[in-house]
């Protein structure tokens, strides 16, 4: 049988998992894509805890981070493809100096 | 008998074999009837060796094709390359299991329980339909960014712009319908046009939504790439589209798709707009006799309006979708808001 | 060893591997189709979860609009496989915190989960009606967090325009 906790060890998981991307990669399109493993990590629990106190808020937080995400990667693709329009590369160790 | 085997689960399965092998065997028929009313259209008479009137052309055309070789280019991605056409095929053929297309059989009296003419019952139908399909444009990314070629990766790229910018009118088509039934199920949106006006007129959600299924039906063309809207792929008769190195069964797995995506987005125009499987004068257990009609009467308009209008450049037709198609949506859906609340 | 329990080990097997994969690999590209294998298990979550909407959702939005965004920027780039890839055990110092450091989140968390008790789901056939209805979802997104909606509009709105004039070329 399957309880709140095993749901919540599971987003615990999925969300380290994102972590490890962020600090392990050195590539600014993987960077983002942790990010968003990371914002999935909190929806599913978001979802399980509304299953558990049988409201549907926690389907309606959902729908608006997964808008906030969208819009979140939008810009966040934006700044990428100027930043790569500048020094031709996708690593942040690129961008470590503050000149321009 | 052992006991699992269950004539309810028998019939399911058998209800899926038989779904499947008419989206299959309907792509044959599509190429059949393209060719014929091609031909008519352009006053010539078409295939008429193989077979009755040519029917037998496109078992001879997948023949042909299956003893091609199989190319493969020294490609940037040998597992994408694989497995693009695979995803086309299969979004393609998912949308279609949530459509229902005839009314509760129990196979007089074979089963104890009746069985839903659909592969499955769900109430989120509509939106069940609106993910699967845009599933549907990794295949055509895909195919385009692991061919290795640059015409290929453009044509890609534009096709796949195009579809997900029509999906925004689509989706909107599909909410104002959504609004008018009250409910994501199509089976209860079909139940919901049931009846007459004045004994006469059906109570179809085309009379309700004129504007509406003039949207879907567009955005359908769309989204399929098909004319007037197929200049990613016509691009191929000047430079090269997204499945140009593709050849023999994958380039087949395509045009499968392509054709399957066509019968889905009529199957669900029909069941939306024009009463799907209700009709008179036949029996219940034939009712999908008159949803057969109604998917042909559309399928035969994409056809038609494939070789009588030009084709938009690629320019004016994003300018189409997003400055026309998209403002007309969202004033349909609002006009339908209205109506809905002021008419209780 | 009922659906539910088969449904849920599948599916968390299948998105934790994932993710891991996400991670892992060297190819960006790579990466972006299996986050998107990763949203389909999650959209598993969901339905087992009783919430068909968020599932559906998930899949419509995630998979299908934010991952064509992230394959597009990365075909236009041409990101190719960066010198970087995941380091090993032998990575410099500052990688080696980073990995540790999220062993240690995931531990965390698992050992604080793992010292309550059980807390299992309500069965009650009437709220799970209630959950899994749509219309319910509408009214409260609707009534109750009319502003949050309202707002949210604006945030699209502002992420379009800021994202379109971040992107263009010169000043």
């Amino acid at each position: 049988m399957i309880s709140l906790n095993h749901y919540l060890v599971l987003s615990g998981v999925l969300f380290a998992i994102g972590t490890a991307g962020v600090f392990l990669r050195r590539n600014l399109i993987t960077i983002l894509l942790s990010i968003e493993i990371m914002l999935n990590a909190v929806n599913l629990t978001f979802v399980a805890v509304g299953r558990y106190l049988g409201t549907v808020d926690g389907q309606v937080i959902t729908f608006f981070v997964m808008t906030v995400a969208a819009a979140e990667a939008a810009v966040g693709l934006a700044l990428v493809i100027a930043l790569f329009r500048h020094r031709e590369t996708l690593s942040p160790d690129a961008f470590t100096l503050l000149k321009w | 008998m052992p006991a699992f085997i269950n004539p309810t689960v028998v019939a399911h399965l058998v209800l899926i074999f038989v779904v499947m092998n008419m989206l299959v065997l309907s792509s044959a028929f599509m190429v059949w009837m393209e060719r014929k009313v091609c031909a008519y259209i352009q006053d010539r008479v078409g295939p008429n060796r193989v077979g009755y009137e040519g029917a037998l052309q496109p078992f001879a055309d997948v023949l042909k094709l299956l003893f091609k070789e199989e190319l493969r280019p020294k490609a940037a991605d040998a597992f994408l390359f694989a497995i693009a056409p695979i995803l086309s095929t299969v979004a393609a053929l998912a949308a279609f299991s949530v459509v229902p297309f005839g009314t509760e059989t129990t196979l007089f009296g074979l089963l104890s329980e009746p069985l839903r003419l659909e592969v499955a019952d769900v109430n989120v139908a509509v939106l069940v339909i609106f993910a699967i399909t845009s599933m549907g444009v990794y295949g055509i990314v895909l195919a385009g960014w692991s061919s290795n070629s640059k015409y290929s990766l453009l044509g890609g790229l534009r096709s796949s712009a195009q579809m997900i910018s029509y999906e925004l009118s689509y989706g909107l088509a599909l909410a104002s319908v959504v609004m008018l039934a009250g409910s994501l199920s199509l089976r209860e949106i079909v139940m919901n046009q049931s009846g007459y006006w004045f004994h006469v007129i059906p109570k179809w959600y085309l009379f309700l939504q004129p504007l509406g299924f003039l949207i879907y039906l567009t955005a359908g063309v769309a989204e399929t790439n098909r004319a007037p809207f197929d200049f990613p792929e016509a691009e191929q008769e000047l430079v090269a589209g997204y499945h140009t190195e593709y050849s023999s069964m994958s380039f087949g797995l395509f045009f499968l798709a392509e054709y399957v995506n066509m019968v889905t987005v009529s199957a669900v125009a029909t069941s939306l707009y024009l009463g799907g499987w209700l009709g008179p004068l036949l029996p219940d257990w034939l009712a999908w006799v008159w949803f057969m009609v109604k998917v042909l009467a559309i399928l035969f308009f994409y056809v038609w309006m494939r070789w009588t209008l030009p084709r938009y450049r690629y320019d004016q037709l994003m300018e189409f979708g997003w400055k026309w198609l998209l403002p007309a949506a969202v004033l349909n859906l609002v006009a339908t808001a209205a109506l809905v609340i002021w008419l209780g | 060893m009922d659906l539910n329990s088969i449904g849920f080990f599948v599916f968390g097997a299948v998105a934790v591997l994932a993710s891991l994969g996400v991670i892992g690999q060297r190819n960006p590209m790579h990466s972006v189709m299996l986050l998107i294998v990763s949203f389909g298990a999650l959209a598993g979550l969901y339905i087992l979860l009783d919430a068909p909407f968020s599932a559906v959702t998930q899949i419509i939005i995630y998979a299908g609009a934010i991952m064509v965004l992230f394959l597009f920027v990365v075909m236009l780039l041409n990101a190719h496989t960066e010198a970087d890839s995941v380091p090993a055990i032998l990575g410099p110092r500052g990688m080696q915190i980073g990995a540790l450091l999220s062993i240690l989140l995931a531990g965390e968390i698992v050992w604080g989960l793992s010292r309550l008790g059980l807390t299992w789901f309500g069965n009650d056939p009437a709220t799970i009606a209630n959950i899994s209805s749509v219309s319910r979802i509408g009214l409260a997104i609707f009534t109750t967090h009319a502003f949050a909606f309202e707002v949210t509009s604006i945030l699209i709105l502002v992420s379009m325009v800021g994202a379109v004039v971040i992107a263009r070329r010169g000043h």
